[in-house]
């Protein structure tokens, strides 16, 4: 059975084309002239959509996933252990890094026994998606409500440790991110992430 | 004809000169600012207070650029077309009454640079000469955009001269003079032409706009079709130049509707305050000026309202819509005259 060509068309949105004499009033078009200016004018007196930028910045959301940030622990050491996981869980393939063995002398610096040496993020691939924070195993990276600033250079967007971990006298803050859902999640065993 | 004089008329035109160079300027950034008030948007802010220097940077970006003539371009035309354009731009202010006039030590100073018995004429030729900066800009760049641009610009600015000027009989007949002077003096207080003439104002506004090259009536111009139509192939401060020139024609347009029909630097109870004649003429003028900021505003206004015309619909609105309605209006007015005198 063929479907009849004058059925009703599936969006219900189709519109007959009309092609009726336009009346006086519209060829002389001055109405819908003085229609249109009305409408421009109180444009002109509406408030301006426009934030002044450098000056006024746009609020973002407290969970907004911007620049990464590589925590410390309670005492200051670096809580990044190098596992990997977080380079695995990237979809864009941003992440890198190169671990190394703690040294006696560096008991106070790292936390664990491995750590990475470089760690680097190349912010042009990154997505930003929070998979890496998803990941890591260890609470060590997140993503702040930091835009990442512009720059001239490609090289420029690799960043590396000096960037990314947080420094000891001046903690960045994560708490919104960690919301109890959030922990909850992290340590579900049911999630295969923890399993 | 005394040396003070020619020194008094010196120094009034190049006053004018300076007033109409220095509005045009800032016309560039008040369609940007106007443009973004429209649009919910703020427009040029960063150059200075509100972006009050930003037609310097223009200008200046201007004069920095490459200057570019392509190799089969025809030199003289190439650098007569901007250089024309701007002069005719600049020649109409001659005769347009920019106030009454000043009496000092018994001597009257008039605020009008010359008062020739065929002002109406004298500004018509002018306007009429304006087509060939575009035509020889057009044709000098050998460029099939530039050519169409220029044949456009001259087609259009001839169909709607003819409107424009018809338009005119009609005050021309009420007033029985061609001196923009004494048109602008008939119309005292608040006896505007346009409360006699609505057709002929409604018309001559229109063709204003097609003479101007302002949109709605821009396809010499039109990015969208021919890149920059008559301007294509013009760089630096030569196109500096045709862009200052459509600037200036606003200018001067707007002034030409305010002194035609809307009574110059007449305002409403002017006779009321009992002020003396030269403190009359100085809110005159600026009354002037406000009237002739609302045209360009108004241009503007126009600009950011109506899309830009096909050229077959505007080719049929100049001749078949307003030359026929600017002929029935000379003899509408003709008729009224006429019932007039035999009364």
């Amino acid at each position: 059975m063929s479907v009849s060509q004058n059925s009703d068309s599936l969006s219900g949105r189709s519109r007959v084309v009309s092609n009726k004499k336009m009346t006086f009033a519209e060829k002389i078009y001055l109405p819908a002239i003085f229609a249109g200016f009305g409408i421009t004018i109180s444009h002109f007196f509406k408030k301006n959509a426009t934030i002044q930028y450098p000056e006024v910045k746009r609020p973002i959301a407290e969970i907004y996933r911007g620049k990464h940030v590589l925590k410390r622990d309670d005492e200051g050491r670096e809580r990044c252990t190098a596992c990997g996981l977080c380079a695995l869980a990237c979809p864009a393939e941003a992440i890198t890094m190169i671990a190394a063995e703690r040294k006696e002398d560096e008991i106070h610096l790292y936390r664990e026994e491995k750590y990475a040496s470089v760690y680097e993020i190349d912010m042009l691939r990154c997505i930003f998606c929070g998979l890496c924070e998803e990941a890591c195993p260890k609470e060590a990276i997140f993503l702040t409500n930091v835009i990442v600033p512009s720059d001239l250079h490609r090289s420029n967007f690799i960043y590396g440790k000096d960037v990314l971990v947080e420094p000891v006298d001046k903690r960045v803050d994560i708490s919104h991110r960690q919301t109890p859902e959030v922990l909850a999640f992290k340590k579900d065993k049911n999630q295969s992430h923890n399993s | 004809m005394d040396g003070n004089y020619i020194l008094y008329k010196l120094i009034l035109a190049s006053v004018i000169l300076l007033i109409s160079l220095v509005v045009a300027m800032y016309s560039t950034l008040l369609e940007r600012k106007v443009a973004g008030f429209f649009q919910d948007r703020l427009g040029p802010n960063r150059a200075g207070i509100g972006g009050i220097f930003q037609p310097l940077a223009d200008g200046l970006k201007l004069f920095f650029k490459e200057e570019f003539m392509p190799g089969t371009a025809d030199k003289f035309l190439y650098i007569l077309g901007p250089s024309l354009t701007m002069m005719i731009a600049l020649l109409t202010s001659a005769v347009i009454p920019w106030g009454n006039s000043f009496i000092i030590n018994g001597t009257e100073y008039t605020l009008q640079v010359a008062d020739i018995n065929v002002g109406v004429l004298y500004v018509f030729a002018i306007l009429s000469i304006g087509v060939y900066g575009i035509m020889i800009g057009g044709w000098a760049s050998n460029n099939k955009y530039a050519l169409i641009g220029a044949v456009r610009a001259a087609s259009q600015m001839i169909s709607y001269e003819l409107a424009m000027s018809m338009s005119i009989i009609a005050i021309v007949m009420m007033s029985g003079t061609l001196s923009l002077k004494d048109i602008v003096d008939q119309q005292h207080g608040m006896n505007w032409n346009v409360w006699y003439q609505p057709l002929g104002f409604l018309i001559f506004i229109v063709c204003a706009f097609a003479e101007c090259n302002r949109s709605p009536f821009d396809l010499p111009e039109c990015e969208t079709e021919l890149i920059g139509g008559y301007h294509t192939e013009y760089s630096s401060m030569k196109l500096g130049f045709y862009l200052f020139a459509e600037y200036i024609n606003m200018f001067i347009s707007s002034a030409m509707i305010a002194t035609l029909f809307f009574g110059g630097y007449n305002f409403p109870f002017m006779d009321s305050f009992g002020l003396s004649h030269n403190a009359l003429t100085i809110i005159g003028s600026l009354v002037f000026f406000a009237k002739i900021l609302f045209f360009v505003f108004f241009f503007m206004w126009v600009r950011w309202t109506l899309p830009r015309f096909r050229y077959d619909q505007l080719m049929r609105l100049g001749w078949k819509s307003l030359l026929p309605l600017a002929i029935i209006n000379i003899l509408i007015t003709g008729f009224v005259i006429m019932i007039k005198n035999h009364l």
